[in-house]
């Protein structure tokens, strides 16, 4: 019996559930320890109202003795008092004992539970061997169980219970236990459901009254708060934390709703103004000041939000969740004030501030009280906010208690920091020993200039540690950035320096303008104070630039630059070099002439157009850029390389001169521009390899690699005033050579200024850097890029001549071009071209001839139009040998063109090679003629050798002719007539006059006439048709065996328009050879007797009768192989009949050789059988003739066939059965006398077969056909109908 | 500019003054571009401009914290809004990143109640909208400072109506 004697209302978690003893106290005692042991031992789960979550819970119990004062009276909803349960303890096991006195007992105990409608009792019944023993006259035990059953529990027979033998070690003693626990329990929660349901449901009826006038937050909060009293006690504590979570969010809502003007009358004690700023106390489990303070009503805000707070931290880190503290920390520090601010509390200036220090370190103290230094360094996230917001409010305290100057603080400033520290009241006696308490520290901060800095300094290193320590750099920058303030305000730039430096470049990396403009300017103020002239002006002319600051502010710093300028230099210093990129931006550079390729010693003008960010005109003293000149292009390779080159030149190859600078977005203001990393520049790149210029690689090429890959740091040190001295490469080299602007005077914004460019020597020039004075001050930009360059040319002259047409025709005269570039070589009167002449290609020159003289100024035929200067008479003189022209004066860099007629002969056909002398001693092959490929043209190509005056060496230069036509011959015959067939096409472009055709023979023979059968004289020739012309040849004695021809014409293009004069010859020259006619052969079908017609299928004769025609000459006979025998001389020939469209077969023998007398029509007729294989007009089978020359002959050597001589058993074998055009044919037949291949065998002397010439065997059948009749109808056509 | 005071006729006057600043950084084309440099900002009222900018620039830090804390494998279901980055005494900075790395922050004034987390997702979500039809504009070079009108306008009639 400890518990109740105690008093009943104890303020420590210690608490637990109330349960009523009444009964036998004795018996009660004795059972209380293991009782109490073994309660808690198993967990019940308990169900629960209004759909919450069921819960295990292990269950505790306070048990005091029965009295009637512990049972609640009505209206009195106090919870933690309230007795939950009611236990009735007897071991009484004699019913005259019950009957009694223990019945009475209990059932007075009955009524005042009844009286105060408390339903939750149980009655226990202990039994016991021993007692049992005692007594002799027992009546079994289960009649007083029975009877009490009986007597109270109606209805209720399990509100009793019996409990045997507890105090021994025997299972029925263990059993009896937990049943009586289990029933325990289950009765404590049945108890707890109900009477905190029935609260719960109070106080929320009591929460609806919150409208009504009366109603008092602080009477509701104690109510509540009592839930969460007995949910702590029920180490419920998520649902106590709901409680007070619910409580201050009713709160909150009351005080949103207080500023929007719904004020309720309960809130005035909470705007009375603050008075005590004491900060957070944690380190109770129930802070009983400020809890009495609510509860008369009388608590401020600040203390109704501490005492919430430290129980809400309570319990939470009773739940373990220590960060969730600092996270809610700091959103009701965030929050207190401003609610203060909304509620328009008044609190002394600075009273809220101590007090947000204070909580902060208060709740950062108890973390730290209740986790290791791991876990608190693993979790700096969650603290580093407190932290800084610590060191905020120290701050702006030293500030308002004049602790941040190099002075001491002010009376006023003591004063101040006096009431301030009065509000902090005196130190709460949990901390007074500790050496380290927020109270003490504010205390000691606010004391001295000294100690506030040393603790300011500790909270921000400590901040700043924790953001870097997770990743937050920015934030620590931010507190750098603070502490530089600070530094600042102490009279110290030189710890200020780096602080300010660090912000400011990671400002300037991420693009923050505002930010870069502010730091900046506390930089120029801390460079200044540290008398670091060089970076002082140089960020002094960032922040003239700046557009971000005020026009005064930027004079200012404009006027900064322009004092130091203006000072007269004292001998040690030197100039000081500054960022071109703050002073000015360039905009853009023009060419003019826009090509940038001049020849030596011209014009060439350079416009700059800068933007100036000054907000004053600056007069700058000169504006130079410095040149990079090299040799490697320029000159040498001449106009032509170098334009090509600037064709695919990027930016500058626009065409029109002009480079613009790449400017960062305008938002992005001064210095904004440099920081940003340029895009890309790709340009396609092709490698022809040198010989036949096909592509032998491509790819892609970064041009601006070099800017793209440099260190990022370094990249920034022109732009960030710190940066120091530029490079050494600032300093002007004199002697290099310069374009230069003198006195200039630059005006906000865009101005424009003129270079004239040096152009003393080829080559390439390059800007390399921009430089403009003022005063001592220098303004460099070290890099122009894009990179702007211009090309200085020299050239040698040159002489072209090109066709004015496309292609020269031979033949005719036509005119050409001369060109002549005059480069640097200047045409002197008296200047004249010698041009040897030739014979195959005359200069025809008129006295009207004239010169044209042109500018090149641009530079660039291409791209700027040449302009016409002038026009002066070409004087020529033609000798023999030599055409001289003289040449108007003409000035270096121009050119001149004339034009002159030339014709080409075109040499008779066709072509033979051989070697002419030219005039000028040197000895060449006569002009190669070759055919074109394409046109079916040939073409000559003529050299002119041209003597220049600016050369000692002869030009060649190769014109193309080409010739306009085309000639064939043909022979044709008619029995012993014959007839020569000339085809001449035009093969050109251009359609001519053919006039006068003419057919000669080149040696006459008297004997020989040719006859023209040409009806017209002149007719026209269109472009790509042909025209015929034919000749009978008649002739009295035998022919030659070789005749030589000549075809000429004149022609003259239609065009043309004076025709007599136009008209030119054409020849034609040709040989014929063993014209005339020896042998004729005549073929004729006969059908097979008694028949009319042939019929398919049926054999018909085929007789072949072979005439010679006439004795053979002289001349022929020595060519003819021929045998006498018997006097008479024969000759063999061979005959064939081949069919080669398959109308016929031949039965039997196809070919055989025959000797022929030589005698005039001596005739030899064969006998053949052959068989149509269709019915129609079929044509005859063609029959052939050879010479048949003996093994043994000597073969005749054919002029025309000198190519085969070494192998000419089979070459003429071959050809002989080329002729025939189907060998196979023949071979499949089997002839015996074939001359099949086979049985041919080489080196060994065989007989040769030997063709005639075209025109000496007449076919007199050719082209005859015999009419084939079909065999009668013997064939059998089915037709299927279906 | 836009400074809502908003008068209660009667005996008590309540002054509001709230203030949305919105920020935009983008982390496109990282290489040749700083990191998060802001695309558009915009405050209201305009007095405290640069305190404003110190703390979206500063939030980052946290926006950057919280897209790292997302696995990779789950970065393609990440919620775009960040929620509240972090309360300061003045101003609650909320967040946004899109796929694209595009962060957006609104930095609302604390005494503004009237804004709560779904007024500023949806906030978030009409920006986002309204961004990507700057995106779509053939014309916007991407990375560029935004300078739509467009945008402009949606951004004005989201603070007018939030103030």
């Amino acid at each position: 019996m400890e518990a109740h004697e105690e008093k009943p209302i104890i303020y420590t978690m210690e608490n637990k559930p109330i349960v009523t003893c009444a009964g036998d106290q004795s018996l009660f005692t004795s059972l209380y320890t293991s009782l109490a042991q073994q309660l808690p031992r198993e967990s019940m789960e308990w169900r629960r109202s209004y759909g919450r979550a069921p819960k295990m819970i292990h269950l505790e119990a306070n048990f005091v003795q029965f009295k009637e004062e512990l049972l609640p009276k009505d209206g009195n909803r106090a919870l933690l008092t309230f007795p939950f349960l009611h236990i009735y303890w007897t071991d009484c096991c004699d019913t005259e004992m019950y009957k009694a006195s223990v019945k009475d007992d209990m059932l007075r105990w009955q009524s005042t539970l009844r009286l105060h409608g408390s339903v939750d009792w149980l009655i226990v019944v202990v039994e016991s061997e021993a007692k049992k023993k005692n007594k002799t006259n027992i009546l079994p035990r289960t009649s007083i169980v029975d009877k009490i059953r009986n007597d109270f529990c109606n209805k209720q027979s399990d509100r009793c219970v019996v409990l045997s033998d507890p105090l021994k070690e025997s299972s029925r003693s263990q059993d009896s236990w937990s049943a009586f626990l289990t029933k325990l329990r289950t009765l404590l929660l049945m108890s707890f459901t109900k009477n905190l349901g029935r609260f719960e449901d109070d106080m929320r009826t009591l929460r609806e009254k919150r409208t009504e006038p009366g109603w008092s937050f602080c009477d509701y909060f104690m109510v509540q708060e009592e839930l969460a009293f007995v949910f702590e006690m029920l180490q419920q504590f998520e649902d106590a934390l709901v409680q007070y979570d619910e409580l201050d969010a009713l709160f909150t809502q009351y005080v949103l709703n207080f500023g929007a003007g719904d004020g309720a009358n309960w809130l005035g004690s909470f705007c009375a103004p603050v008075k005590r700023w004491s900060g957070l106390l944690l380190r109770r489990p129930i802070d009983m000041e400020k809890r009495e303070l609510i509860q008369r009503g009388e608590a401020s805000l600040l203390d109704l939000r501490s005492y919430l707070f430290s129980r809400q931290c309570t319990l939470l880190i009773f739940l373990q969740r220590p960060w969730e503290v600092t996270q809610r920390a700091l959103e009701l520090l965030h929050n207190c004030v401003q609610e203060l601010r909304l509620l328009e509390v008044y609190v002394v200036q600075g009273a809220l501030d101590c007090w947000v220090f204070l909580s902060c370190l208060e709740v950062l103290h108890r973390i730290e009280g209740c986790c290791d230094r791991a876990q608190l360094e693993a979790n700096c996230s969650h603290t580093v906010g407190l932290w800084t917001y610590a060191t905020e409010k120290l701050k702006s305290l030293g500030y308002l208690c004049g602790l941040v100057a190099e002075k001491v603080p002010t009376s006023e400033d003591l004063n101040r920091t006096v009431d301030l520290l009065a509000g902090l009241g005196e130190e709460r006696p949990e901390t007074v020993n500790s050496l380290q308490s927020p109270y003490k520290k504010l205390n000691e901060a606010l004391s001295s200039v000294e100690a506030f800095e040393k603790h300011y300094l500790e909270l921000s290193h400590a901040a700043m540690e924790m953001y870097r320590a997770i990743g937050r750099m920015r934030s620590a920058r931010l507190i750098g950035k603070s502490l530089a303030e600070f530094y600042m305000k102490k009279g110290d730039p030189e710890r200020a320096e780096g602080f300010l430096d660090d912000s400011l470049r990671s400002y300037v990396a991420e693009g923050w303008r505002l930010q870069v403009t502010h730091t900046r300017k506390q930089m120029a103020e801390c460079q200044k104070l540290l008398q670091q002239t060089e970076d002082y002006l140089q960020t002094s002319a960032l922040l003239a630039g700046d557009a971000n600051l005020t026009e005064e502010e930027r004079k200012h710093f404009c006027q900064e630059i322009l004092t130091f300028a203006s000072q007269p230099p004292a001998p040690s210093d030197q100039t000081v070099a500054l960022s071109m990129a703050a002073f000015a931006q360039l905009r853009q550079m023009q060419f003019s002439p826009p090509g940038a390729v001049v020849h030596v010693g011209a014009a060439l003008q350079l416009e700059l157009r800068v933007r100036c960010l000054m907000p004053v005109a600056m007069q700058v003293e000169q504006l130079a850029a410095t040149l990079h000149f090299s040799l490697e292009q320029g000159g040498a390779r001449g106009r032509a390389g170098s334009a090509q080159r600037r064709a695919g030149h990027g930016p500058q190859g626009q065409g029109d001169g002009v480079v613009m600078f790449p400017q960062g977005s305008p938002l992005a203001g001064a210095g904004m521009g440099a920081s940003l990393p340029p895009a890309l520049e790709l340009y396609e790149m092709q490698d022809r390899s040198p010989s036949d210029s096909s592509l032998t690689s491509t790819g892609v090429v970064c041009k601006n690699m070099h800017l793209l890959l440099r260190r990022h740091d370094s990249s920034a040190s022109l732009d960030t005033p710190t940066a120091g001295a530029l490079p050494a490469a600032v300093a002007v080299d004199d002697g290099a050579q310069m374009l230069r602007a003198r006195d200039i005077t630059l005006q906000p914004g865009d101005n424009s200024i003129l270079f004239t460019a040096p152009t003393g020597e080829p080559g390439s020039y390059t800007l390399r850097q921009l430089c403009g004075s003022v005063g001592r001050v220098q303004f460099v930009q070290s890099h122009i890029y894009p990179v702007v360059q211009y090309e200085v040319y020299s050239q040698e002259p040159q002489l072209t001549i090109e066709p004015l047409s496309d292609n020269l025709l031979a033949g005719i005269p036509q005119k050409v071009t001369f060109t002549i570039a005059t480069g640097h070589y200047s045409v002197k009167k008296g200047d004249a071209l010698q041009l040897s002449n030739t014979d195959s290609m005359p200069i025809l020159h008129s006295s009207c001839c004239s010169a044209t003289v042109l500018s090149s100024t641009g530079g660039q035929p291409s791209i700027h139009p040449l302009e016409r200067m002038g026009e002066s008479a070409l004087s020529i003189q033609s000798s023999e040998k030599v055409t001289s022209i003289s040449l108007p004066p003409t000035p270096p860099y121009h050119t001149l063109e004339f034009q002159l007629e030339v014709l080409c002969h075109i040499p008779p056909t066709p072509f033979k090679p051989d070697i002419e002398r030219l005039t000028n001693g040197e000895v060449r092959h006569r002009p190669k003629s070759h055919s074109h490929v394409d046109s079916g043209m040939i073409n000559i190509d003529q050299k002119v050798s041209i003597d220049c005056p600016w050369s000692i060496y002869s030009t060649l230069i190769a014109l193309t002719f080409y010739v306009p036509f085309k000639a064939k011959h043909s022979i044709l015959s008619a029995g012993k007539r014959k007839y020569i067939q000339v085809c001449l096409q035009n093969v050109s472009d251009t359609n001519f006059h053919l006039a006068d055709p003419v057919l000669t023979e080149r040696q006459p023979t008297v004997s020989m006439e040719l006859l023209s059968l040409n009806v017209k004289t002149q007719q026209p020739v269109c472009s790509q048709q042909s025209v015929f012309c034919l000749w009978e040849m008649r002739w009295a004695k035998p022919l030659p065996l070789c005749l030589q021809c000549a075809f000429s014409a004149s022609f003259a293009p239609v065009s043309a328009s004076d025709t007599h004069t136009a008209f030119k010859p054409y020849r034609y020259e040709f040989q014929l050879d063993r014209v005339s006619t020896l042998y004729s052969l005549k073929a004729e079908i006969s059908p097979p007797s008694g028949d009319q017609h042939c019929r398919t299928g049926a054999l018909c004769g085929l007789e072949v009768s072979i005439t010679r025609q006439a004795e053979p000459s002289e001349t022929e006979g020595e060519e003819e192989e021929s045998t006498e025998i018997e006097g008479l001389r024969t000759t063999k020939l061979m005959y064939e009949v081949v069919d080669n469209s398959s109308n016929w077969a031949v039965c039997g023998k196809s070919s055989g050789v025959v000797s022929m007398p030589v005698a005039a029509s001596a005739t030899h007729r064969v006998q053949m059988e052959v068989m149509p294989l269709f019915a129609g007009h079929l044509p005859f089978p063609n029959i052939k003739v050879f010479k048949y020359l003996p093994h043994n002959a000597v073969p005749a050597i054919q002029p025309d066939t000198d190519s085969c001589l070494e192998n000419d058993t089979i070459s003429l074998l071959d050809k002989g059965l080329d002729d025939q055009g189907d060998t196979a044919s023949i071979r499949s037949r089997g002839s015996v006398h074939s001359v099949g291949s086979g049985e041919q065998q080489r080196g060994l002397p065989m007989p040769r077969l030997e063709p005639f010439s075209p025109g000496q065997v007449f076919y007199w059948s050719q082209g005859r056909q015999v009419l084939v009749l079909p065999v009668t109808d013997d064939h059998v056509m089915e037709v299927n109908v279906t | 500019m836009h400074q809502v005071r908003l008068q209660i006729k009667g005996s008590d006057v309540a002054r509001y003054s709230y203030s949305i600043h919105m920020q935009i950084s983008a982390v496109l084309q990282s290489w040749s571009k700083p990191k998060n440099y802001p695309l558009f900002i915009r405050s209201v009222p305009i007095q405290n401009e640069l305190k404003f900018h110190y703390t979206v620039h500063t939030s980052l830090d946290v926006v950057e914290e919280k897209i790292s804390a997302v696995g990779k494998a789950m970065a393609d279901q990440r919620e775009l809004y960040l929620g509240l980055l972090y309360p300061t005494e003045d101003y609650k900075v909320y967040g946004y990143v899109t796929n694209s790395k595009v962060k957006f922050v609104i930095v609302v004034d604390s005494s503004n109640t009237s804004l709560r987390d779904n007024e500023i997702r949806s906030m978030f979500r009409k920006l986002h909208n309204s961004f990507t039809d700057v995106m779509c504009n053939p014309f916007y070079n991407p990375g560029d400072t935004i300078q739509s009108k467009a945008f402009d306008s949606i951004v004005s009639a989201m603070m007018v109506q939030a103030s």
